[in-house]
């Protein structure tokens, strides 16, 4: 029997002479050309081990992160087991770290990904009805667009006050008139070609041609702005806590971290650093990575 | 042109006047009652209802929103809780010294960014192309305020060639940024707020250069024999409106944005006032200070997009 | 109320059960479309005049015809294909469809005029999803009308082989894996997804290459046998017009000028507007090709367009008349839909111009 070694597939596939099994589709496209580019591939990787770091902390701190020793104060880096050396309390630096990556990654990340889902969702909709609608959306973002985001931020979070829930929705908010703009401006170019008119000639649900028509052509200019976004979110949640404005003590997060150990820069000054390159290296990773991918994502290249 | 003018003018007001909402908003959104905080512990509910119709807080919201507004418009930005002092004089007086760094460290960048730009468009893939674009990636990734950090161990602690925080002796009120006594003290703060907007003037210069290098004129001009340098020049004055354009728009970042690095290097600008405003809960100080540098973006803007339309032939909407 | 008209042009096959006027109901009457669009400036963004892009159109599709529908570009054939699509609405007008006025009670609501009227887009980069592979393109109207995910699909891959395309080949391709040819082809069978009887083909063949565009007129010539369809065909192209159509309509300006049988309007055209789109077309034999340019300089803004004749200013012919009065097409829902109509004060008898025949010689 022949057929033993055939693959079963569909039966219209087998008299097809060299058929290339094209199913790639758009992303497919996209990690094709992402797979040679070696530096966002690295910091991809980068990125991962951060967050998996962050995910794991409970198992990979080598200490308590918020048990404090008056004796072992503002140590140096590789003082005894402590690898990073020690906080103004006496609390372990790595073990901060790694559980402070936990807000702080969140901060960058969760805000980024509400004000996607909130401010694409206006600016669809401002897009696709244009008209009246497009016209109290996108004025009332050129509201917020007359604020610098970090006054915004700082704005929000200085009447609404401190924590994490605070600082969430502050974050949320400075970002979605951005997301919005992009979202509207993309939706606005889509909803002008053939393909959505002849969606609304089968008498499709306006809700139908969103979603099958216009926002499968919308994401991938959004999701590559929200993805500049996220190292924004985290340098914007750091500066907030490091106001005061975030976590309260004893949270460990890398911009309180930074702040608290801001008075101890005479007695320790690169011990004080070390969260801030966290943050650093953390935002150039997400930098990187967002930057790659909208080359990937460009159809000219 | 003129059309064009107006026609920006006009739609600047509606702007303003969302600021406005959204600074009275400020107000609304805060936690607490503010007669609560007045009230004597021992006051009855009667007179926390006089002295909330005092205040005028038990009108509706709309009616509340056009008296202070009417108040703002005539420079009223009312009384800083923790001195009961007015808030417009404090803010305007901590304006001009964020302005000033602001406005130095812009220029800054923005003179070295287009030495970077030009540079690294040049040399395209060699190693100066490299290292300025890390350079840029760094400003943009960079925390600034975790920078200032920075600069103060090494420069303050570890090699103490420069002081680490305030305005030195002089203090706020004769501050000369000529004197050399004086200016030492604005060099960091100048830095620290300079890189964002360099890294991020640096890409858009290089691309803006690498654009033009490519296309046709500059070959005929090269063709022509004309020098690198007037090739340069040229190219150069192609992105002028884009490159004004920038100029503006980080103007305004840095002003409205300077709050960490003000708090970092304690310098007395509106940075660091809108801080003391969160650490005491000052909220009529948060929401003037709010409001003013809001303003001052909006105006700065403005000002750009007109500037730009004389200078950019391009722009003749009408 | 319009009433049903004796019809000479079109054929027709089997009695059709979609069918409800009888053959002699034409599939649609056009009756005093109007549309126009402001146009807005100065400092507060004020409305200060309109296109009107559509101009008090009327005429009438018979069941089973080919009707051309030619023009230069921006004489309003493609807002008149939107407006019949119901895809922009109108200021003014009436849409009859067999019989049943659209959109109004007691008539053909919106849903139905969906499945009966389908509209075949130029190829380009935007007729096509990009994102969708093109079986689910063309399943997607199916799907929206309530049909199983299933036979959605089935339907799909019949109408791809419908149109020569191998459903197993190309179903699960995406557009840009696709030459123009394949790409009009998939919006011909999402076009016919939905069974319609009408078919508006908006430059449908326009941007392909000559022998692409002999396969896909063909192809339209076997699908409207099979299918019993009957076809509006805009075009700017007038060979192709006269090659697939059956009656001709010109437009000018958003206004019908001459309208009749295919032969009447390319061997005797009427109106002088007429006369130079035919004179501008590249004649196959080299010889006689014409030097000058019939037709000089642009359109009048069809923001203002000029009173009287909107062509006067183009004219050869122009006499004072032309300047003042405007001349009428005739009532075309009313008279035979084979008369050979134009709005010109040279054909209507008395009209003033010195060429107008005598009221007794009618055409």
């Amino acid at each position: 029997m022949t057929d033993a070694i055939v693959p079963s597939r569909s039966p219209a596939a087998t008299h097809l002479p060299a058929a290339p099994q094209r199913v790639r589709g758009y992303w497919g496209s996209v990690w094709r050309r992402l797979r040679y580019d070696y530096v966002t591939l690295f910091c991809l990787v980068l990125i991962l081990i951060i967050v998996a770091s962050a995910v794991f902390a409970p198992e990979l701190a080598p200490l308590d992160p918020y048990k404090s020793s008056m004796a072992h104060r503002l140590k140096p880096i590789g003082y005894r087991n402590y690898l990073l050396g020690t906080d103004e309390q006496g609390r372990d630096m790595l073990s901060r770290l790694l559980f402070g990556g936990r807000v702080s990654l969140s901060m960058g990340i969760l805000p980024v990904v509400l004000a996607t889902a909130i401010g694409g969702l206006f600016g669809v909709l401002a897009g696709y009805y244009g008209g009246k609608v497009n016209t109290v959306i996108m004025r009332t973002m050129d509201v917020f667009f007359a604020f610098p985001s970090v006054l915004l931020a700082v704005a929000i979070s200085g009447s609404l006050g401190g924590g994490i829930v605070n600082q969430l929705l502050t974050l949320t908010i400075v970002l979605i008139p951005p997301l919005c703009r992009v979202a509207e401006t993309a939706t606005a170019q889509v909803r002008t070609m053939d393909f959505v008119d002849a969606a609304r000639a089968t008498g499709a649900s306006t809700l139908s041609i969103l979603f099958t028509h216009v926002i499968i052509n919308v994401m991938s200019p959004v999701v590559v702005y929200a993805s500049t976004l996220v190292s924004v979110s985290i340098i914007l949640a750091s500066g907030l806590s490091f106001l005061g404005l975030g976590v309260s003590p004893p949270t460990a997060d890398w911009g309180l971290m930074l702040s608290t150990l801001r008075q101890s820069i005479y007695v320790q000054p690169w011990v004080s650093a070390i969260p801030g390159i966290a943050i650093l290296v953390t935002s150039i990773a997400f930098n990187l990575v967002s930057d790659g991918l909208r080359q990937a994502m460009d159809v000219r290249s | 042109m003129w059309l064009y003018a107006a026609r920006r003018i006009v739609l600047t007001i509606p702007i303003l006047l969302g600021v406005t909402i959204i600074c009275f908003a400020l107000v609304q959104i805060a936690p607490g009652d503010p007669i609560q905080n007045l009230l004597s512990p021992t006051a009855s509910a009667a007179d926390a209802a006089r002295l909330r119709a005092a205040y005028g807080l038990d009108q509706p919201l709309v009616v509340q929103y056009v008296i202070w507004l009417g108040k703002v418009l005539v420079g009223n930005l009312g009384l800083s809780i923790a001195n009961n002092a007015p808030v417009a004089g404090q803010v305007l007086h901590a304006f001009l010294n964020t302005l000033v760094i602001a406005l130095i460290s812009v220029v800054l960048a923005f003179v070295v960014s287009t030495i970077f730009g030009v540079l690294a468009a040049y040399r395209s893939g060699r190693l100066a192309d490299r290292v300025i674009t890390a350079v840029a990636v760094f400003g943009i990734s960079v925390p600034p305020f975790w920078l200032g950090v920075i600069l103060v161990i090494l420069f303050a602690v570890n090699l103490s060639w420069l002081p680490a925080t305030g305005m030195g002796a002089s203090g706020s009120e004769s501050f000369d940024y000529l004197h050399w006594d004086d200016f030492k003290f604005a060099i960091m703060p100048i830095v620290a707020l300079a890189l964002p907007p360099l890294g991020i003037m640096t890409r858009t210069t290089r691309a803006a250069v690498a654009e033009i290098l490519n296309q046709d004129f500059v070959q005929t001009l090269r063709a022509k024999g004309l020098s690198e340098r007037a090739v340069i020049v040229h190219a150069l004055r192609n992105i002028l409106p884009q490159a004004v354009a920038m100029l503006g728009l980080q103007l305004g970042y840095l002003i409205g944005g300077s709050v960490l690095v003000e708090t970092v290097f304690t310098w007395p600008g509106t940075g660091y006032l809108l801080n003391k405003a969160v650490l005491t809960r000052d909220i009529p100080l948060l929401q003037g200070t709010i409001l003013v540098l809001a303003t001052a973006f909006v105006l700065i803007n403005l000002a750009v997009d007109l500037v730009q339309s004389t200078i950019d032939p391009r722009i003749k909407r009408s | 109320m319009i009433h049903p008209i004796a019809v000479a042009g079109g054929s027709h096959p089997s009695p059709d059960p979609r069918d409800r006027g009888g053959p002699a109901q034409p599939m649609l009457i056009v009756q005093g479309l109007k549309k126009s669009f402001p146009i807005r400036a100065g400092l507060l963004n004020r409305t200060v005049a309109e296109v009107r892009a559509v101009d008090d159109v009327s005429f009438v599709v018979v069941k089973g015809e080919t009707l051309g529908i030619v023009g230069e570009s921006g004489c309003g054939k493609s807002t008149l294909a939107r407006l019949l699509m119901h895809l922009i609405p109108k200021d003014a007008g009436q849409l009859v469809l067999d019989g049943d006025p659209v959109g109004e009670a007691r008539g053909v609501m919106l849903d139905e005029l969906r499945r009966s009227l389908q509209m075949v887009f130029q190829d380009s980069a935007s007729s096509l999803n990009p994102r969708l592979p093109i079986e689910q393109s063309i399943a997607y109207g199916p799907r929206v009308q309530g049909a199983s995910g299933s036979s959605a699909k089935a339907q799909a891959r019949s109408l791809m082989e419908k149109v020569g395309l191998n459903p197993s080949l190309f179903g699960q391709r995406y557009p840009h894996e696709l030459s123009g040819g394949q790409k009009q082809r998939v919006n011909i069978a999402r076009a016919l997804a939905l069974d319609p009887r009408l078919l508006i083909l908006d430059e449908a063949v326009s941007a392909l290459d000559k022998s692409v565009e002999a396969q896909v007129l063909n192809l339209l010539g076997v699908l409207k046998r099979q299918l019993n369809l009957t076809y509006i065909f805009i075009s700017h192209d007038l060979h192709v017009v006269r090659y697939i159509s059956d009656r001709v309509l010109v437009m000018y300006l958003g206004q019908v000028v001459e309208i009749g049988p295919v032969d009447a309007i390319y061997d005797d055209p009427k109106h002088p507007y007429t006369q130079a789109l035919l004179a501008c077309r590249l004649s196959m034999d080299p010889e006689a090709r014409v030097e000058a340019a019939p037709l000089a300089g642009d359109p009048p803004s069809p923001v203002s367009p000029p009173p009287g004749c909107r062509f006067h200013t183009r004219c050869p012919f122009v006499e004072e008349i032309c300047k003042t009065a405007a001349p009428v097409l005739g009532d075309v829902l009313a008279l035979a839909p084979e008369r050979h109509l134009a709005a010109c004060h040279m054909v209507q008898p008395g009209s003033g111009h010195s060429r107008a025949p005598d009221r007794v010689g009618v055409h």
